[in-house]
């Protein structure tokens, strides 16, 4: 699980030209061209309906009905908005699905300490906490090295501290492995403290592009950081007075 | 035909463990003063010359028979019958059901091709084909064992057709995402997750069984228990016909008993929302 050297991020981990979806007659995606460099944590912002969760199943590989073409270069593992463990397997055997070869359960072990959960191991799925359980999807992810990750609302099903703990822990891993990320939120203040891009998607297309600035670790009182949500929020219909 | 529904139980907070554990033990043995009463009744009465030996003998007598036929190697005979018919039915019939069951809930040509014919099957009481299938297959082993299977199939086809549909489909693109294929899904995701409903098919399925049993063996049998009730009635041993519906209940207990058994220590994932 070593960072990747600099010299990859000038190469993207992933290209998506054109890509749209319809649901019958309802355009939801009206052709996205999507790139994201490696390393990269990209938020893709938008209203509830807006498409942002059908974009990311679409690269994640789990819509076949969708056209356009994406492109992974690499690896991609997925945290969606529920853990979805299976609630059969206990937690070390959630982490290591789909994992073979020699040293897996080393390697299970490493990302569930990862996590903080190093000693839920043996645990039942039904027996961890909320937040527990996501970590643990973030664990099943991590373990896969990805070059991307795919989050899905990741941390919208959990209590507004849990969350916030959850995003310091998003922050930290990426510091160490250097993955890249999709972040798909509602959450304009969590995709500007994650993201070193965020995309706004509306009207099936991507609507706006801003880039963050804010240094590695932004606090959450960055007058910077105000004047970005507000411009966010202005362009999600949300009257900012 | 009823399906699992999983809810996880809420955990609740552990109360005054001793108090309730005792008010528990007493309520088990409350409950076990009615039969005592009744089978001491039963006892009492037949003694007393109340009720006549050739309506219904004492308790006791029926277990002293049930000893000298066991004595005697009698009663392993039959029941070794009986148990091979129940086995063989079971097996042919809970095999079908679980083949068609999968068939039909994992793939859209099966569900179309393999389900409606079954749910119209479904209608006819299958110990009503007794007539038929004598004509078919004669009076023979291969009646009694039909009776089984066509008994066993119906409760583990819709239990698997049912477990299989009920599997959260997001469980499943959670497994894709984690590179498993068709082959691994169903064994990591389908099968586990329409286990505790594959259970409940198979408990109802022998208990299907049995009753299946009880009919068919009443039909021109040579062995097995049934045939020994339908002898001794012939010559009005009532006391080894009250014997074979004995033996009959607890076959029906012991089955459920040994399954439940089974259930517990397979779906102990279930039980971890009790264990912590």
């Amino acid at each position: 699980m070593a960072a990747r050297t600099a010299g990859d991020l000038t190469r993207p981990v992933l290209t998506a030209r054109a890509v749209a979806r319809t649901f019958g007659s309802t355009v939801v995606l009206a052709g996205v061209d999507l790139t994201i460099a490696a390393g990269e944590t990209v938020a893709l912002l938008g209203g509830s309906g807006s498409g942002k969760s059908t974009l990311l199943r679409i690269l994640a590989g789990l819509d076949g009905e969708a056209t356009g073409e994406h492109v992974l270069h690499g690896t991609a593992a997925v945290v969606f908005q529920e853990h979805r463990l299976l609630p059969w397997k206990r937690v070390t055997d959630n982490v290591a699905l789909g994992l073979t070869g020699a040293g897996v359960a080393a390697r299970v072990d490493r990302a569930l300490a990862e996590v903080g959960l190093a000693d839920r191991g043996r645990a039942w799925p039904a027996e961890l906490s909320g937040g527990q359980a996501q970590r643990v999807a973030v664990a099943r992810a991590l373990v896969r090295e990805p070059d991307l990750l795919l989050l899905d609302e990741p941390f919208g099903a959990l209590d507004a501290l849990t969350r916030l703990r959850m995003q310091g822990l998003l922050r930290r891993l990426r510091a160490e492995h250097g993955f890249a990320a999709l972040l798909v939120t509602h959450d304009v203040e969590e995709a500007l403290l994650l993201a070193d891009r965020v995309l706004l998607l509306d009207g099936g297309v991507i609507a706006e592009e801003v880039p963050v600035h804010l240094g590695p670790a932004p606090r959450p009182d960055d007058p910077a950081l105000g004047a970005l949500r507000r411009r966010l929020l202005d362009r999600l219909g949300v009257p900012t007075t | 035909m009823s399906t699992v529904v999983e809810t996880p139980a809420p955990v609740v907070p552990a109360g005054p463990a001793p108090a309730r554990s005792r008010a528990g033990a007493a309520r088990r043995w409350r409950r076990v003063v009615s039969p005592v009463v009744l089978v001491l009744g039963w006892e009492a009465a037949a003694r007393a010359g109340l009720l006549s030996p050739e309506k219904l003998p004492a308790p006791s007598a029926v277990l002293a028979t049930g000893w000298r036929l066991a004595r005697d190697g009698i009663l392993a005979v039959h029941l070794v019958d009986s148990l091979t018919r129940a086995a063989l039915g079971l097996l042919i019939g809970g095999g079908l059901a679980l083949v068609l069951g999968a068939a039909a809930g994992l793939l859209r040509l099966g569900d179309d091709l393999v389900d409606p014919p079954v749910q119209m099957a479904r209608m006819l009481p299958h110990l009503g084909l007794v007539p038929l299938l004598i004509i078919w297959v004669g009076i023979g082993e291969s009646l009694k064992v039909t009776l089984v299977a066509l008994g066993a199939f119906f409760p583990i086809y819709f239990n698997t057709y049912a477990g299989i549909r009920d599997i959260d489909e997001r469980l499943v693109e959670a497994a894709r995402t984690c590179g498993l294929g068709p082959a691994a899904r169903l064994r990591h995701v389908v099968l586990p997750g329409a286990l505790p409903a594959l259970f409940l098919g198979l408990r109802l399925a022998i208990g299907a069984a049995w009753l299946s049993l009880v009919v068919g063996e009443q039909v021109n049998a040579q062995t097995g228990v049934g045939f020994l009730m339908m002898e001794a009635r012939e010559f009005s041993q009532t006391d080894v016909v009250v014997l074979g519906l004995l033996i009959y209940a607890l076959l029906g207990l012991l089955s459920d008993l040994a399954l439940r058994y089974a259930e517990r220590r397979t779906l102990t994932w279930r039980r971890g929302l009790r264990a912590t």
